[in-house]
């Protein structure tokens, strides 16, 4: 055997970075999801932020370094305030009911055993059913004079009304729908959640004698809060990624009284083809929601006493 | 210690005493359950009754599945019964929600709120029922005193071994002050050591505090050690109910005997003793025939004697101070126990005799005692 003479600094790192068999196969299996996440996520986010600082590119002239243009066009822009105003009332009216109703049915299923899958899939059907699919049922519903809700109310005497038609009207019909697809998907988690909780827990608290309220509020409420953390974050981000079932429903209307965020960026990108707006108003977009999702967990995180 | 228990003593006796029921006996009056409507499938308690007096322990002891669980959860309300009738303290509470039944209960598995501190735990159905917070304080401070809680109070029930988790239930049923308590194998999840060292705390407690306690458990030895009455249950009904020496010494049926003690009692058919059977048989109770009944006998009350019957060595069990010799006389098997550290070796022919005295009758048909 002969002494190795001491390897200099500049081998080493030689040494470090000549792959071994091992390191070929991990970058090898990792290789076809990483292909696929930089194609379709990391790329398309990158270039669209490159895009919102250049000029929308016309057959005459190609695209020119604008700067901040774009995202002073957006300020300027009353559509876009409106849109952004709607999308707050429209996150205002979908996220506590539809988590405060996916939390009140999810426990009143869970108290009642018998029939707990059937109950569970008929909770579950909104978030299989296509929300284009889901749209065209509501579509119905909300019609003048034949639709469900004009039937009723005329069984009852009262006026057909354009519930869509009416700028007064027209965001919260889509709220409703949202929160009708919503609810049950949150359910789903809750119900999961709620059957993690041990059922001595709750035999305990009754001989005790709590409440089916006390035990509620101080026992499954607590115990549910990583879900609520979890199903609040689905549900901010859900509230500003709408779009499907306002392209069907209302496109916007009336008088972009339904207009919201992603909507507006899809108007702007593909029914005007100013594809340099639409990337800068999806970097306000973006950058808003990662600021939300950043802050729920920081300040709900310290919250969750759980474990 | 001594001072902080005999204060729960005297607190705890004077507030039965201001109750309305002073008294409290449980006492179960022909009692059944059924699951389901299936009438295949046997009812999970058939027909049980039996009552515990006031401030002793009840140990309920039986099989996996033999309906012990059920029984307990019935006298808590936590199920409602199919028929029969319960009583606490002389009150019929069979339609009486669990929370009126002024019963505590240990679960197995605990039960302790996870999000909740110890103190909190402890406290929880006093806050409940709205106690002001300088006796909740005061009546916390007694229990975890007395269960050595106090350095553990502030944590949470997932920082606790199995051991002192077991203890934070027994302080929750404890502050309840509740007459009655009830326990699910509250010690099936610890180890050995801290089984026996469990055990004589909480019978301990039960004494000093004067409550009464039923208290389920599938180990004999459990029972046996612990309670002063033993119900022994087989397949939903009471095999046998009296104190643990009563059990062990004048066992009602087959099971009981081979159920209590360790290692369980020898049975034999007559047929198979050979000449022992001339000095039974002036013993054997009238009116059965050799063939119909069974012979019973302790292991330790069985010795190597020359003019007993022929059986062969399988194995010798050395436990220290004595030794377990497995033998089998002709098919059936027979455990002699005996002191020290006989000379035998596996294979060896013996034979082995008893007392009459020493001789349970049985019915070799219905398993049960004869006399
Ligand atoms: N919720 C229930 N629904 C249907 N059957 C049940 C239910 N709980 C118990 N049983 C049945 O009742 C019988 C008695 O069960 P129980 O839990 O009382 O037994 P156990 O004596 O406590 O047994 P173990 O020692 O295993 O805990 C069993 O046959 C069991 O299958
Ligand atoms: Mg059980």
């Amino acid at each position: 055997m002969r002494t190795e003479a001491p390897a200099t600094p500049l081998e080493l790192v030689a040494r470090s970075i000549r792959p071994s068999s091992t390191t070929v196969h991990a970058w090898l299996l990792l290789l076809p999801a990483m292909t696929l996440l930089a194609l379709f996520t990391h790329w398309p986010a990158l270039a669209t932020f490159i895009d919102s600082f250049f000029s929308t590119p016309r057959p005459k002239r190609g695209a020119t370094f604008v700067g901040l243009e774009n995202y002073r066009q957006i300020v300027d822009d009353p559509i876009f305030w409106q849109a952004l105003t709607n999308n707050l009332l429209f996150a205002i009216g979908t996220i506590p009911v539809s988590i405060g109703l996916a939390l009140l049915m999810a426990v009143w299923v869970n108290d009642r055993i018998a029939g707990r899958t059937l109950v569970r899939m008929a909770y579950f059907t909104p978030t299989v059913l296509p929300m284009i699919a889901v749209a065209n049922i509501w579509l119905f519903f909300y019609t003048p004079q034949y639709g469900l809700l004009a039937q009723l109310l005329s069984a009852f005497g009262g006026a057909s009304y354009n519930w869509l038609g009416s700028k007064d009207t027209a965001l919260l019909c889509v709220t409703i729908v949202a929160v009708w697809k919503e609810a049950g998907f949150f359910m789903i988690f809750y119900l999961a959640a709620l059957q993690q909780i041990a059922p001595s827990l709750g035999e305990a608290a009754v001989l005790e004698g709590a409440s089916r309220w006390y035990f509620f509020r101080r026992v499954q409420f607590p115990l549910l809060m990583p879900t609520t953390l979890f199903v609040l974050i689905n549900a901010v981000i859900n509230a500003f990624r709408t779009v499907d079932h306002i392209i069907v429903m209302t496109r916007g209307g009336p008088d972009n009284a339904t207009s919201l965020l992603l909507f507006r960026i899809y108007e702007l990108g593909f029914a005007f083809w100013d594809t340099s707006a639409a990337a800068a108003l999806t970097m306000v977009l973006l950058t808003g929601l990662g600021a939300i999702a950043l802050a729920q967990y920081i300040f709900l995180e310290r919250r969750i006493h759980y474990r | 210690m001594r001072a902080a228990a005999y204060m729960i003593v005297t607190s705890g006796r004077q507030d039965l005493a201001h109750g309305e029921e002073p008294l409290a006996e449980v006492e179960l009056r022909s009692v059944s359950k059924r699951w389901g409507e299936d009438r295949a499938v046997g009812p999970a308690v058939d027909h049980v009754s039996f009552s515990v007096r006031e401030a002793t322990l009840a140990a309920l002891l039986g099989p996996s599945g033999c309906g012990k669980s059920t029984t307990l959860r019935l006298v808590a309300g936590l199920e409602t019964v199919t028929s029969g009738s319960i009583l606490i303290g002389g009150r019929d509470v069979t339609s009486v929600p669990p929370a009126r039944r002024k019963v505590s209960m240990v679960f197995q598995s605990y039960a302790l709120f996870p999000h909740l501190s110890v103190a909190e735990n402890i406290v929880f159905g006093l806050k409940v029922r709205g106690l002001p917070s300088p006796e909740r304080a005061q009546r916390l401070h007694r229990a975890a005193d007395l269960l050595g809680l106090a350095k553990l109070l502030d944590r949470k029930p997932s920082q606790l071994s199995g051991g002192q988790q077991q203890r934070v239930a027994l302080g929750r049923a404890i502050v309840a002050e509740a007459p009655v308590c009830l326990m699910d194998e509250p010690l099936s999840n610890l180890d050995a050591q801290l089984r026996v060292e469990m055990r004589r705390e909480i019978r301990a407690l039960q004494q000093r505090l004067g409550m009464t306690m039923l208290y389920v458990t599938h180990d004999q030895l459990e029972a046996m050690t612990m309670a002063d009455q033993v119900l022994l249950m087989r397949q939903g009904s009471i095999e046998q109910d009296g104190p643990p020496c009563e059990l062990y010494d004048r066992p009602a049926s087959v099971f009981t005997a081979r159920f209590i003690g360790t290692p369980p009692m020898n049975v034999v058919p007559a047929t198979a003793l050979g000449p022992l059977w001339q000095g039974l048989a002036r013993a054997a109770p009238p009116g059965h025939g050799r063939d119909a009944l069974s012979i019973g006998v302790r292991a330790e009350l069985a010795r190597l004697d020359s003019c007993g019957v022929e059986a062969k060595v399988l194995a010798i069990e050395y436990l220290g101070a004595d030794t377990l010799i497995d033998t089998r006389i002709g098919e059936v098997p027979f455990v002699v126990r005996m002191p020290g550290r006989p000379r035998l070796v596996s294979g060896q022919n013996v034979a082995i005799a008893w007392d009459v005295s020493a001789t349970h009758w049985f019915d070799a048909h219905t398993g049960r005692r004869i006399a």
